[in-house]
This record gives structure tokens, sequence and C-alpha cells, in this order.
């Protein structure tokens, strides 16, 4: 019994993290993104296109490096579109982003029809079979304590393909980014108050456009997981409305990367816990452990983040300051 | 960052060139000529006075030379070299250092990312060294700065010496300090000035902007005054009394042969007795303000701005609730009632804002839908009284000569007299018994103008009695029969229009109160 | 240099015809996209006009789709016209088809279908109004930013009625289909000129939402608000309660929407009710610059699309090709309004003055700058 439910929660965990990739990957994109005051609702769009493209590359050359190239590149294109119409032109940030999504949407399904139905291919496939931190246990397996913690890490943690890594190296990386350098200090500050920003000399439009850049690139590695790692194949609407949970996530973990990565991975297990606790028929009895009530929890916990920025009287803080607000330096 | 010249010797060019020099600036926003053929220099190590009302265009002036603003025409010449100026990024690079009237600082960061910001190259960043840097200038200056401390949590003073730190680890060696001491304690004034003139022993040029005589007077070697977006002249302080640079912000006393209209004897209509507002962070926007309006009379109101007259003429609206103070309309206490039950009561506000439509107009609506505004609500129904707006509007476009296509083009579209007039003309269409009137004249030409005195004058013949916060001193003078005037929320003083002088209510306004001596030629004067 | 310059707005005719020329450019666009995917565009464009109105069959499914985008995009329009970022239409469609069905399900048997039809009515009304009351009343009490609330909410309601189709109104008369049973016959909105009685509805709607902007108190007090909340307060407006009650109307009027697609088109309820219209009106109402006329002629455009391309299919062309178009032509839209305000200006004075490499000639101490003469001088940063 004990054991047993070690091995499920292990096993269950290891699930939550596979689930939560693309939560975590487009989190971070969509967290650049915000934090230059740009909220892109484009992010589905943005998955769509960079998964297609990738896929389709991935596909037709059978190489990991070239399929992760179309994925940023695609993507990137759709979050220039967004950057041009609301960085130049100030168009709506919520309108633009509804059209990125629609048009993303639209040519990734376009493009997928070709490899509807295909998997990866032999290359691909096997890059992502390996499992570059799995550790050999059998030397303590039984050793008492260490023995079964260690496997149990292992199951959960540790056996896991590239992207996993990548993600949240990803995630440090731009904690980092955000926290220690003098780019990521400029990117806050544009975000927050970008006339405070040009008046010390930060080139506004410029990491505008550069953070709007990188934030869709990673939107676009978020979407890649899908085809080419999660489903291993390509079907309509493939990312299946998670860039709408990514712009949640944002808001939830503060727009924070470092929480981002276990929001991601809260968000993920919610995604499954249900069906896991089918197993316990005390639970299931109780409409408030299916899945399906279950799968509200994320929009409802992002509404109370997002009401409790606000409450109280000391208000702390809620974002970037200048989000969604377009800047115009001559304005007046 | 010296400048060399590659032909001279560099002490030789200090002494010869000018730190500034800006000649023929113009910057009009819209139909608005904020700046129109400006002149302005500044020498190496003084610290330069620019002196003018509000709207003078001094703030103007100063974002065009921190690359803010793009001029419309006009040379910049830095060091004696010609320079422009595309955003921010140049200026600073060429060492001006910009201190902000509204600060520019990003609130949740920390001073010392504050100051860093912007500097340096490089990816990685040392917090360390930045805040060694910082420690080090604020115990040069005397700036109490905690670099780790987060811009929110600091006092105005704290705030503003982020600012001049900001500009300092820049390396500017010319700053410009836009209206400095208009948030500050007098104890923090004192400091700021002793500041300023550390740094001019160091050899930097300092413009200092400001509207408070004794400040100008105090602290800076010349001064530059401006009027109504064009330069007046420049003056060495050594050689010259507050009357003198008053004469010189106000202009002489023109005679606008504006119609005044004997005080009909209606009796009282308002009285305001100790009203005091604060903002949010408690500070006194009014402070103990009293004051009587009768009956067929017009009070003027006088002051720079942001002294208080918003606040006035909100209170009176309902719109802003006052912390202490009454309100007397006819010997009742309006404080506390709804702005819809004051206009019921038959008080009228027209506020012309800066950009005129902020508010009072819609502006995207037509002619006759802003003419419903403040009326829409007083006839039954769940239906909008059309026709009548619509009567209305076009009776108020003929009275008024409003030049409009017709009554259903949109307000935006007008030119600015047409605006007021129709703001006016829908105040005045209420049959107000109380009518507050704020800068009815701002941007108007002489001949719109006019129509707007007589306008006033009409009503002040019907019995109406009429608050007009104005700007204009020769216009205040000749158009109302008493003038008060605003100083920092207070009432510095309540003059006889017929009687008074220019000088003495530009004297008012900068709050040199009574027959307290004015110094002649004070301040240090070094150079 | 390159600066962007405000200008004297274009209005009246002329806007109307750079708008439509930025659609006809976004159209352009779409056949070279699709020529890029290596499909046929005079083929795939003339299926798809054929398809959407060539048959009687593609006429009545355009306007049947043409009816839900418009009177989302009404509703989403007056939320929009007091600035209230309501992109919650497709949540308020769900739970206004919701309530709709919980009528159904509550009236005994033999109710009259005349009664049993405006009951479910109402209910949408009531069931799309309550859910964006909830937005609306923590955006005035405590300023909570309605763009994100309300897009929450959308998820929140398809969540919701997926647990209502899976668990809970599950039909066990489908032999364990996951689907909620149909609503009765006499719920059913009867056909009217061989379309679904919703169009008379939608009709009305957008008379009366053109004259409930333009004529009713309430509408001009929303406008206001929508313009200038210190102008609205100055005029003795309690914004508050505009707010509010802008709110529930828009929210309503999506509800109403979703119950028109209970009752006239799905019969059941089921998430895929709304299928997206909610997002699409948001576009539909920008595009027509929250006109009541605009949003019809725009709601017919959009609805022919998405109809034609289903027809597209049969050419070989897929019909995701309609989300494509429909993303340029917003996109071609939204770029619109920019040129419309603003100019680009290109400025001659940095030819022989910049910033950085100012000319210093040798004879400039004093007087004018002979700015041509001279090499840069380097300027230390």
């Amino acid at each position: 019994m004990e054991t047993g439910f070690a091995v499920m929660a292990a096993l269950f965990l290891a699930s939550a993290v596979r689930i939560s990739v693309p939560l975590l990957v487009g989190t971070l994109g969509e967290t650049v993104t915000e934090r230059a005051g740009h909220l892109n609702l484009g992010v589905e769009g943005m998955m769509m296109l960079g998964a297609s493209a990738g896929f389709l590359v991935a596909v037709r050359t059978d190489s990991v490096l070239l399929a992760l190239l179309a994925a940023i590149l695609g993507s990137g294109a759709g979050a220039l579109l967004y950057a041009v119409l609301t960085v130049t032109f100030r168009a709506n940030q919520v309108v633009t982003g509804l059209a990125l999504t629609i048009f993303g949407t639209g040519v990734a399904n376009t493009l997928g029809k070709t490899v509807v139905g295909e998997n990866p291919p032999p290359a691909v496939q096997a890059f992502f079979a390996l499992k570059p931190l799995h550790a050999d246990l059998s030397g303590i397996r039984d050793v008492p304590v260490l023995g079964p913690v260690a496997g149990f890490v292992d199951a959960a943690f540790l056996q896991h393909n590239v992207y996993v890594y990548g993600a949240v190296a990803l995630a440090l990386l731009l904690a980092w980014f955000l926290r220690r350098t003098r780019a990521g200090l400029h990117l806050r500050a544009i975000g927050e108050n970008p006339a405070a920003a040009d008046a010390s000399g930060i080139r506004v439009i410029a990491g505008k456009y550069a953070a709007i850049l990188a934030g869709g690139m990673m939107c676009g590695l978020a979407g890649l997981y899908m085809p080419l790692v999660h489903i291993q194949t390509w079907t309509d609407n493939i990312t299946g409305g998670r860039g709408w949970i990514v712009v949640a996530l944002v808001i939830f973990v503060r727009w924070d990367p470092l929480k981002a990565t276990l929001g991601a991975l809260l968000f993920g297990a919610l995604a499954i816990v249900g069906f896991l606790l089918q197993a316990y028929p005390q639970l299931s009895g109780s409409i408030l452990f299916s899945q399906y009530v279950i799968d509200m929890y994320p929009y409802l916990m992002t509404l109370l983040a997002l009401v409790l920025a606000n409450a109280g009287r000391k208000k702390g803080w809620q974002g970037p300051g200048a989000l969604s607000v377009p800047y115009f330096r001559e304005e007046r | 960052m010296p400048y060399v010249h590659p032909e001279q010797d560099p002490a030789e060019r200090r002494r010869i060139d000018p730190a500034i020099e800006m000649e023929g600036i113009s910057k009009a926003f819209g139909s608005v000529q904020a700046n129109r053929d400006v002149r302005f220099t500044v020498r190496h190590g003084e610290i330069h006075a620019l002196l003018g009302e509000n709207g003078s265009g001094k703030s103007t002036l100063m974002n065009i030379l921190s690359g803010i603003y793009q001029p419309d025409a006009g040379t910049i010449r830095l060091r004696g070299r010609e320079v422009v100026f595309r955003s921010p990024r140049d200026s600073i690079e060429l060492g001006i250092g910009m201190v902000h009237q509204h600060f520019k600082l990003v609130e949740p960061m920390t001073a010392s990312e504050n100051v860093a910001m912007g500097t340096g190259d490089g990816l990685s960043r040392s917090r360390a060294k930045a805040a060694e840097r910082i420690r080090d200038y604020a115990a040069r200056f005397g700036m109490p700065v905690d670099p780790d401390k987060k811009v929110a949590d600091m006092s105005v003073g704290e705030k503003q010496s982020v600012e001049i730190l900001k500009v300092l680890y820049r390396g500017a060696d010319i700053l410009v300090l836009d209206e400095p001491t208009a948030v500050l304690t007098p104890q923090e004034i004192e400091h700021l000035f002793a500041i300023l003139r550390r740094m001019r022993e160091e050899g930097a040029s300092i413009v200092f902007i400001s509207h408070k005589l004794h400040e100008v007077l105090d602290l800076c070697d010349r001064v530059t005054v401006l009027r109504k977006g064009e330069t007046v002249g420049t003056v060495d302080v050594a050689g010259t009394t507050a009357l003198r640079l008053i004469e010189m912000m106000v202009g002489r006393a023109v005679d606008l042969s504006i119609e005044r209209p004997p005080v009909g004897a209606d009796g009282p209509c308002l009285s305001v007795r100790g009203l005091t507002v604060r903002d949010a962070l408690g500070v006194a926007k009014l402070d103990g303000v009293s004051f009587d309006l009768a009956h067929g009379e017009i009070l003027g109101v006088a002051g720079l701005a942001g002294s208080g007259q918003k606040e006035l003429c909100e209170s009176i609206a309902g719109l802003v609730h006052p912390q202490s103070g009454a309100i007397l309309f006819h010997e009742r206490d309006i404080v506390g009632r709804s702005p819809r039950e004051i206009i019921r009561m038959g008080i009228s506000m027209s506020f012309i804002p800066e950009d005129r439509l902020g508010m009072g107009l819609v502006a995207s609506m037509d002619i006759a839908d802003n003419i419903m505004l403040k009326d829409y609500a007083l006839y039954g129904g769940f239906l909008l009284d059309r026709g009548s707006a619509r009567r209305k509007a076009q009776s108020i476009v003929d009275r008024l000569a409003i030049s409009t296509p017709s009554i259903f083009h949109p307000v935006r579209k007008l030119s600015g007299g047409n605006i007021q007039k129709v703001i006016l003309g829908r105040e005045i269409d209420l049959s107000p018994k109380l009518l507050v009137t704020a800068y009815a004249v701002r941007g108007l030409d002489i001949h719109s103008s006019y129509t707007i005195y007589h306008l006033l004058n009409e009503q002040k013949r019907k019995g109406v009695a009429i608050l007009y916060v104005g700007e204009d001193l020769d216009v205040l003078l000749e158009l109302c029969d008493r003038v008060m005037v605003l100083c920092g929320g207070r009432v510095t003083g309540i003059v006889d229009a017929r009687t008074s002088r220019k000088e003495e209510i530009g004297l008012l306004m900068t709050g040199v109160t009574g027959d307290a001596p004015v110094p002649a030629g004070a301040g240090e004067g070094k150079a | 240099m390159i600066r962007i310059v405000r200008k004297e707005d274009t209005v009246g005719l002329r806007a109307w015809a750079v708008r439509a020329g930025a659609i006809l450019a976004a159209l352009a666009a779409s056949v070279l996209l699709v020529l890029l995917m290596g499909y046929d565009p005079i083929r795939t464009f003339g299926a798809m006009l054929q398809g959407a109105f060539g048959t009687e069959y593609g006429r009545i499914n355009t306007i049947i789709m043409a009816v839900a985008l418009a009177m989302t995009a009404l509703a989403v329009s007056v939320a929009f016209s007091m600035k209230f970022w309501n992109i919650g239409a497709e949540g308020q469609i769900l739970m206004g088809a919701f309530a709709a069905t919980a009528a159904a399900r509550v009236l005994p048997e033999g109710t009259p279908p005349v009664l049993l039809v405006l009951a479910c009515l109402l209910a949408g009304l009531a069931g799309g109004a309550a859910w964006a009351l909830v937005p609306g009343l923590f955006r005035i009490y405590l300023g909570t930013n309605e763009t994100l609330f309300t897009l929450m909410m959308n998820y929140i309601a398809i969540k919701f009625v997926v647990l209502l189709r899976c668990l809970a109104w599950k039909d066990p008369a489908a032999n364990g289909f996951p689907v909620i049973a149909e609503i009765p016959a006499g719920a059913f909105l009867p056909p009217v000129l061989g379309v679904h009685a919703g169009w008379i509805l939608a009709v009305l709607l957008a008379v009366a939402t053109y004259y409930f902007l333009r004529s009713t108190k309430l509408g001009y007090e929303i406008r206001v608000v929508g313009e200038s909340e210190r102008t609205a307060r100055y005029a003795g407006m309690d914004v508050r309660r505009v707010v509010v009650t802008g709110v529930l109307v828009s929210g309503a009027m999506a509800g109403l929407t979703g119950a028109v697609k209970l009752m006239g088109v799905a019969h059941t309820l089921s998430e895929t009710v709304a299928g997206g219209d909610g997002f699409t009106a948001i576009i539909i109402a920008w595009l027509a610059n929250l006109s009541a006329p605009g949003i019809v002629v725009a709601s017919v455009l959009f609805a022919a699309l998405k109809q034609g391309t289903l027809a597209m299919e049969i050419v070989g062309s897929p019909p995701s090709l309609s989300d494509v178009i429909k993303g340029l032509i917003l996109m071609a839209a939204l770029s619109t309004e920019f040129f419309l305000r603003y100019r680009i200006a290109v400025e001659r004075r940095d030819a022989h003055a910049t910033a950085v490499h100012p000319p210093a000639g040798p004879g400039q101490a004093e007087g004018g700058p002979s700015a041509e003469a001279g090499a840069p001088a380097e300027e230390g940063g």
C-alpha cells in the first residue's frame, strides 16, 4: 500500500511535469511580452504557428535543430505582426491579440493539413526519447530511506526528455535575466513606466519589439512540444486552448519565471488529478473531486489572484504598471 | 565629460562658448503655439533661472532641450556645436540631465535600479558597484539616499534626490530642474539649494525653472523670462529686483477697454468659509479659503497654475469633497451634495482644462449632444429629448455666432474659440444663479475673447453671481469687480479691481504678501 | 529621420473608402497566401462564393451564422461603448444557453410552446446578464481588470457546461454518450421564411441597439462614460450605476444570443454552442467602429466567409483558410485606424546635422553654423 502509493504519486508527478511543459514555456514567453507592457492575447495563435512550422520541418528534414528554428521563426513572424500593429500603429492590444490567434490558428491548421496523422521521424523521436538525467539507482535501491527517496525523485523528475529540462533551464535563465542583467532591468522599466525609461535613455520602441518577438518565439517552442513530443502527431487545433491557460498562468504566478515553474506544474497536475482520484471511491463520489470541476480550478484560482492583487488597503504590485497602455512620446 | 574642441584650448573654449544656445525655437501642439521663436542661452558654471507664468512655455522649451519633444523650428548649440536630438538618449549622451517636475521614476524599483537604468554596456550589471557610486555621489552632495529602498516607499524629497542622482550618475554637466521646489518643504528647499550651489562650484551649468521670485533671487545668477511662449529677455540677478521681474513676467499694463457694468445690489449668493481640500497624500490643495460673492458681481480668481483653482471649482460643483469648511449657496451648505443636485440648484461650473476637452465636453459627440450634457436628465422619461436639444443647440450656435458646418459636427473638430462658446453657451442656457468659469478665454484670439467677456457681462446684468478664474491679469483687472489671489491653496489677498495694480497682484501670486520688503538684487550673485 | 505625427482625422466617406481599401488589400494578401500554401486561389475563392451565396442551403446557413455573430457583436458594442472591455461574450453566450436549457427542463411538460419559448429567451437574458455582472461588480468596487476577468469567465463557463454534459445533466437515454438531452421541441424557434425566427430578433436587436445608444438617456450616459468618466461625473452622472447597467445590458444581449443559438440551431446544450462567436464578435464590433449598421454588414461578411470556406473543402482547400482570411482582414483594418489618425513625416534637416556626429565647421564659434562644411568631430558620450 505504502510503496504502491509512492509509485503512483511518482508517476502522477511525472505526467504532470510532462503536461506542464507547454504551459511553462508559453508562460515564460508571455511573461517577457507582458513585462514590456504588452498584453498579447495571441499566445494560442503563436503556439499554433510554432507547432505547425516546427512539426512540418521536423517531418520533412528529420532535424531537431531545424524544427526548433522553424518554430521560432513561425511564431516570431506572428509576434512581429502583433508588434508592428500595437507598437508602431498603436492598435488596440486586445483586439490585435485575438486577431493574431484567429490568424495563427488558421494558418497552422491549413499548413498542418499536409501532415495530419504523420509521426515525428526517427532521429527526432530518438532525440526526445533520451533521458539525460535518468540515474542508475541499482546500487542504492536497497538502502533504507535513501533508496526509495532517490527512486521516487528519479521516477518523478529525472526520467524526462531534453525539452523538459530545456524549459526549466529557460525559466532559470529568464529569472536571472530579469533580475540581474541590464537588459532585464531596462525591459522591466519599459513595462512599468515607458516615459521614465525613455527619459533615462532606454530605447523603448526597440525594447518593446525585442520583448514581443522573444516572447512570441518562446510561445512557438511551447506549441511545438505538442505535436513533436507530447502527442507525436498532428491534429487540428493541437494546442487545445493551452494558450489561454498561459494567459491565466502569467497572472497567477505574478509575472515571475521562477514561480511559473511551480505554477505550470500545479496547473498541469490539476489537469489530470481528477482521473487519478477516481481510483479512490470515497472521493470519486463527491462532485468536487470530479475532473470536470477540477478543470475550472486554474481559472478560478487565477480570478482569485487577480482580485487579491487589487484588494486590501495597501495595494501590492499588480503587474507591469503600463500593461496594455500604448506609449507615444509626444502625446500630452 | 568636458568637450574638447579640436582647434582650441578647452579652458579658452569654455570661456567663449556658452553651454547652451537655443535659437528661434518654435513648437506647436495642434493649434496651441507653446514656443515661438524662443532664444535662450546658458553660460558655463552658472545657475540660470527660466522664469514665467504657467503656460509661458518653460516646460516645453526644456522638453525640447532634453530630446522629449522635437522643435518645429530653431537650432540648438551645445558648447558651440549644433546638435539635433532625436530622443532623450541623444541629449543624455551629450551631458544634459533633466529633473522633471513630475518625477520620471519607476516606482516599484529601488533607487539604485532607477539611477543605473539606461546606462552602461554589457549584459550583466553589478548592483554593488552601482550602489557604491550612488553612495559616493550621495555623500559628496549631501543627499541621504538608501540605494536599496524602493522609490514607491520614498518621500517626495527623497524621490527628487534620486532624480538628481540619476542625472549626476550619467555624468551630466548641464542640469535642468523643472520647478524642483514645487513639492518640497522649506527645509528640503534649503537643502536642495545647497546641493545646487555645490554643483555650480564644481563647474556644472544649471537651468532652474521656477515662478517663485524669492527663490530665483536667492539662488540664481541670471534670469531669462518667458511670456506666452516668447522670450521677454535675459537679465543679471545682481542688477534686478523682484518688481522688475514681475513686470517682465506679467507684461506692461494694457488698456483692454473691457466694459464693466456696476455691481447689482441683489444680495449675497455664495459664501465660502474655511474651505480645506487635501489630496490623496494629505497635502492641502486648498487651505482655509473664505470669501463672499454677491449676485451681479464678478469675482476674479488669480494665481499661478496649481494654486488651488481647480479644487475650488470642483468643490463648488460637488466633484471634490472638502475635508472641512462650508460652501453656503443662498445660506444653505452644499458640501456633500451630489453634482446633479448642485446642477439643479442653479450652480453652473465650466472648467476649460489645458487640452480644452478633458472635462465639460464629450469630444467625439456633436454640438447638439453636448448641449444636453447638463440637463438631459432633468426631463422625465426614458428617452432623450433630442428635439429640444437640437433647437437649443441651433439657438446657441446662432446667438453666439459659433462657426460650424452644422449642429451635428463633432466638437473635437471645432476651433478653440468655438469650443469654448459651446461650453459657455450651454452653461448660460441653464440660466444659472451662480456661474463658475475657469480659463474661459484660454487660447482664444482677441475677438473671441471679447465675445466671451460680453456674454459674462450680460449674465452679470441679469444678477448672476460669477466666479471668474483667469490667467491674464489685465483681463482680471478690467473685467472683474474684485480679484481674489490664491497662492499655494491660501488666499493671499482680495483686492478691488478698480484700484489695484497688476504688479500688486503679481506679488500676491508669488506669495510675497502685503508690505514685506522685496530684497532688491538679492541672491549671492557669484558667477 | 522618420517621425509619427498626429494629423487631422480622416473622416466620413474618405475614411470608409480607406477602410474598404484595407479589406481589399487583406483579400489580395489572402490570395497570395493561398497561392503560397499551394492552393488554386480562383477555384478556392470561387468555391467560397458559391458555397456562401450560390445555393439556398448556403444562403440559409450564412444568415444563421450572421444572426449569431451580429447579436453577439451588438452585445459587445454596448460594453465597448463605455470602454468596458467585455471579452467574455463567449461565456455569456454559454450561460445564456445554459439558463435557457434550465428553463426548458424545469417547466412542466404541457407548457404551451409560446410560453416555453418566451421563458427560455428570458432565462437566456438573465443567464448572460448574471454572468457579466460578476466582472462588472469587481471592476467598479475593486478596480479589477475586466479584460482578464471576463476572459477567465469564458473558460469557467466552458468547463461548467462540460461538467453538465458529462456528469450532472448527462442524458441517460444516450447509451453512455456524454450529451445533454435535447430541449423539448416546443422550445425550438420556429422557422420564418426558411430561417429560424432568431433573425427577427437580430434585426430588432440591431435597431434597438442603435436607438438605445443614440436616443435613450442610459445609452447617452454609456457613451459619455466611455469618453471620459470625469466628464460623466461633471455632468452629474452616477458612473457606477451606468457601468453596472451597461454591463447587464451587454451580458443580457449575449445571453439572449446563447438562447437563440440553442433554441434555433443546436437544440442541445454543449460547450460548442458558442463556437468562438464571442471572440469573432469582438473583432466585428471593432471593425464596424461599434456602429449597429456596420455590425450587421460585417457579420454577414464574416458569416459568408465561414460558410463559404466550408464549401472550399470540395475543391480541396481546408476550411481553416477562413480564419487566415479573417485574421488578415482584421489586421489590415486595425492598421487602417492608425493611418486615419497619424501620418509619417520624413524630415530633411538631419541630412546635415545629427546628434551623434554633429559637424563642427572651423568657423562656427559664434554666428550661424555652416552645417555642410567640416568633418564630424568626435564627441565623448
